[in-house]
């Protein structure tokens, strides 16, 4: 096991290709998948909704996390030491 | 009702736990396991035979400690299971007092999930809030356990006291304590009181800031332990008597969101694993408050298979803990080569968490979502799915990312010693894993034992959701690729709302040592001046008096009387705050019993 993963990292970019090609796969087939049973509107009519709901999760949770952070929160590691 | 023969499972702890000290050599391991196996199949026969056992009449009052029926048996189920693989995860402790600690606490759990009545609930609450502070307190490795200890229990007792203070209130309003559905329609002060209490066990913002800081601090088999009890066994009491709350739905959704949040910015492996914890218990808050028999059969299929991936989890960081000594992301990476075993299993319980097709997250969290869905709870829906992706992104992600492939932040004598966990941790982990597995693929296991079965069997491999899961997952695993450096480790802490607790007792040492001191010494000196000698002199004089003059008339009953105070205090003042925290709180109950009995 320690050597695939010696074997992959050592082979970053062809990796990452791999996942991208495997998201885009995902998002295809998504394409293909009836959505006539979905609750809302967005979701039977736009196309790759989740897709797009889940990239824009993503980055707006780690946005807000670092803006909430920044915004005063974070402090030194000994902070209740003192 | 009572006909088949009942045998408390808590009982067989403890009593278990008080004989655990004269086990000795051999003979100890085969115990520690013997015993919570016995619980457990004492558990699963008294799921076979529901009724209402072990009813005592106390007092005025009828207290039952068996209500056995589907909802508390799916929770006593899992919380009995987990006790095995806990157990056997600590096998190697050789300090029996943890392992006492951890069976009372185990007992705690299982007798408030079978007490039909507030009273036995509430002593059974407060065996497990003691129980779990002492898996924090025997954390030696931590200079910081003790305090956190303290805080942990501190917060514990005041959700008792709010427990306790509510149940009264309904005894005196309505003459009853029995522990069935509160009634929303009509709610009172005590609805409020005894929600706010169960609540606080849940870590429902904003009343969660102990769980982070408990979990972080307790040893490494105590937070084992903790992560499944304290919380699932709140929300199995919160299902009971606060379904169809709907401020629980708000409330679930803040703290779902919050806690994830939190976990994307933590540099604590246990802490960001409590913050999860915070987030996934958001959902069955949620499920509670959406309180339909679709969304609390979602809340205990998801108690359930949180309770083992949250404790795999756990049992990985553990294990990393153990080898390296180290627990921040700041000092640890690039482990794969060294904890490939334990790379595994967080990867499968990751894999759980962020509901992987074929794991049990999977199969469980959507329930709650489709519930909330089912109800036109369409923002509600979309935030928890949300609050999904974020999960992935953590504990799929971040976590493994930052512990085993990221660069090696560890120092030389640090990698050095990590290694994989010895066999029985590796076998508790194994068990846990696997059940993930079996959850996630084999849908009657858990499906069977849901407390609603005429809408127990949820399809959740349909086409649509499992592109929709997939969707989620693929595209978050594509936003981390681009933005994982945003969200590395930082050696840093983060304020929450324990700040007002922690800092406030500071600024009330501050007025003690300055302002108040200077005003006592300064009255002090005035009142030794003019008072005292005065004072001092007509005080000998009938001091005298009452010694020669009365007392001996009473028979001696004065020296009597002092002689006895002065055992007592021998016994009850030690100056140990645990034990004067013991004995207030129990003044306090006593009181609050009289007080409703006369």
């Amino acid at each position: 096991m320690i050597k695939i993963i010696d074997y992959i990292l050592e082979r970053r970019k062809q990796a990452s290709s791999v996942l991208v090609v495997f998201i885009i796969g995902i998002f295809f087939w998504s394409l293909s998948v009836d959505t006539t049973h979905a609750h809302t509107w967005a979701e039977k009519h736009i196309p790759g909704f989740w897709s797009l709901f889940g990239i824009v999760s993503c980055i707006v949770l780690i946005f807000v996390a670092r803006w909430f952070s920044s915004a005063g929160i974070s402090r030194g590691e000994d902070y209740y030491d003192n | 009702m009572t006909t088949s023969i009942f045998f408390h499972p808590s009982l067989i702890l403890i009593f278990g736990a008080l004989l655990l000290p004269f086990i000795r050599g051999p003979f100890r391991q085969p115990y520690l396991m013997i015993v919570p196996i016995i619980t457990f199949i004492n558990v699963v026969y008294l799921g076979f035979s529901p009724g209402i056992y072990g009813e005592v009449s106390f007092l005025d009052w009828q207290l039952i400690f068996g209500r056995v029926d589907s909802l508390s048996n799916v929770f006593a189920f899992i919380m009995a299971l987990m006790a095995v693989i806990g157990t056997l995860y600590g096998l190697h402790v050789k300090d029996e007092w943890q392992h006492i600690a951890a069976w009372f606490y185990v007992a705690g759990s299982l007798g408030a999930i079978y007490s039909g009545d507030y009273l036995s609930l509430f002593l059974f609450w407060e065996m497990m809030a003691f129980a779990s502070t002492f898996l924090v307190w025997f954390n030696r490795d931590d200079a910081d356990a003790p305090a956190a200890g303290f805080r942990y229990l501190l917060v514990h007792t005041f959700g008792g006291l709010l427990l306790l203070m509510g149940f009264v209130l309904r005894y005196q309003a309505t003459g009853s304590i029995a522990f069935e559905l509160l009634d929303y329609e009509n709610s009172r002060l005590y609805t409020w009181l005894i929600m706010s209490g169960l609540m606080l066990n849940a870590a429902v913002v904003p009343l969660h800031s102990w769980l982070p800081d408990a979990y972080s601090k307790a040893t490494i088999t105590g937070s084992v332990f903790m992560c499944a009890f304290t919380t699932k066994t709140a929300i199995y009491t919160l299902a009971r008597a606060c379904a169809g709350f709907d401020i629980l739905i708000y409330l679930g959704v803040a703290m779902a969101l919050y806690g994830i949040i939190y976990a994307i910015i933590e540099n604590d492996i246990r802490r960001l694993l409590g913050w999860e914890i915070i987030s996934q218990v958001g959902y069955m808050v949620a499920g509670v408050g959406i309180g339909t028999a679709l969304a609390i059969n979602g809340t205990a299929a998801h108690a359930f298979a949180h309770i083992l991936y949250k404790g795999l989890l756990f049992m990985g960081a553990g294990a990393i803990i153990h080898a390296t000594g180290k627990s921040k992301f700041t000092e640890l990476g690039g482990l794969y080569k060294k904890m490939p075993l334990t790379m595994l299993f967080m990867l499968i319980g990751g894999f759980s968490v962020s509901a992987f097709p074929f794991f049990s997250g999977f199969v469980s969290k959507s329930i709650i979502i489709a519930a909330s869905y089912q109800e036109h709870l369409l923002v509600i829906g979309f935030l928890l799915t949300m609050v999904s992706a974020g999960t992935f992104l953590v504990a799929g992600l971040r976590l493994p990312y930052l512990l085993f492939f990221s660069e090696n932040r560890c120092d030389e004598s640090t990698f050095e010693k990590a290694t994989d966990p010895p066999w029985n941790m590796l076998l508790a982990m194994i068990a846990a894993g696997l059940l993930c597995f079996v959850i996630g693929s084999y849908l009657p296991f858990l499906y069977s034992m849901l407390p609603y079965q005429d809408i127990a069997y949820y399809a959740p491999y349909d086409s649509y959701h499992l592109s929709e899961t997939l969707q989620i997952l693929a595209f978050t695993g594509l936003g981390f690729m681009l933005f994982k450096n945003r969200i590395g480790a930082r050696a840093s802490i983060n304020l929450d709302l324990d700040w007002f607790y922690r800092r406030s007792g500071k600024i009330f040492l501050w007025l003690a040592e300055n302002p108040i001191q200077w005003f006592d010494t300064l009255w002090g000196k005035a009142y030794r001046v003019v008072g005292l000698y005065s004072l001092m002199t007509t005080a000998r004089f009938w001091a005298w008096f009452d010694w020669h003059g009365i007392d001996g008339l009473l028979d001696g009953s004065a020296r009597g009387v002092r002689s006895f105070g002065r055992r007592l205090s021998q016994i009850m003042q030690r100056g140990n705050i645990q034990m004067t925290i013991c004995y207030t709180v129990s003044f306090v109950a006593v009181i609050m019993i009289a007080f409703i009995w006369l």
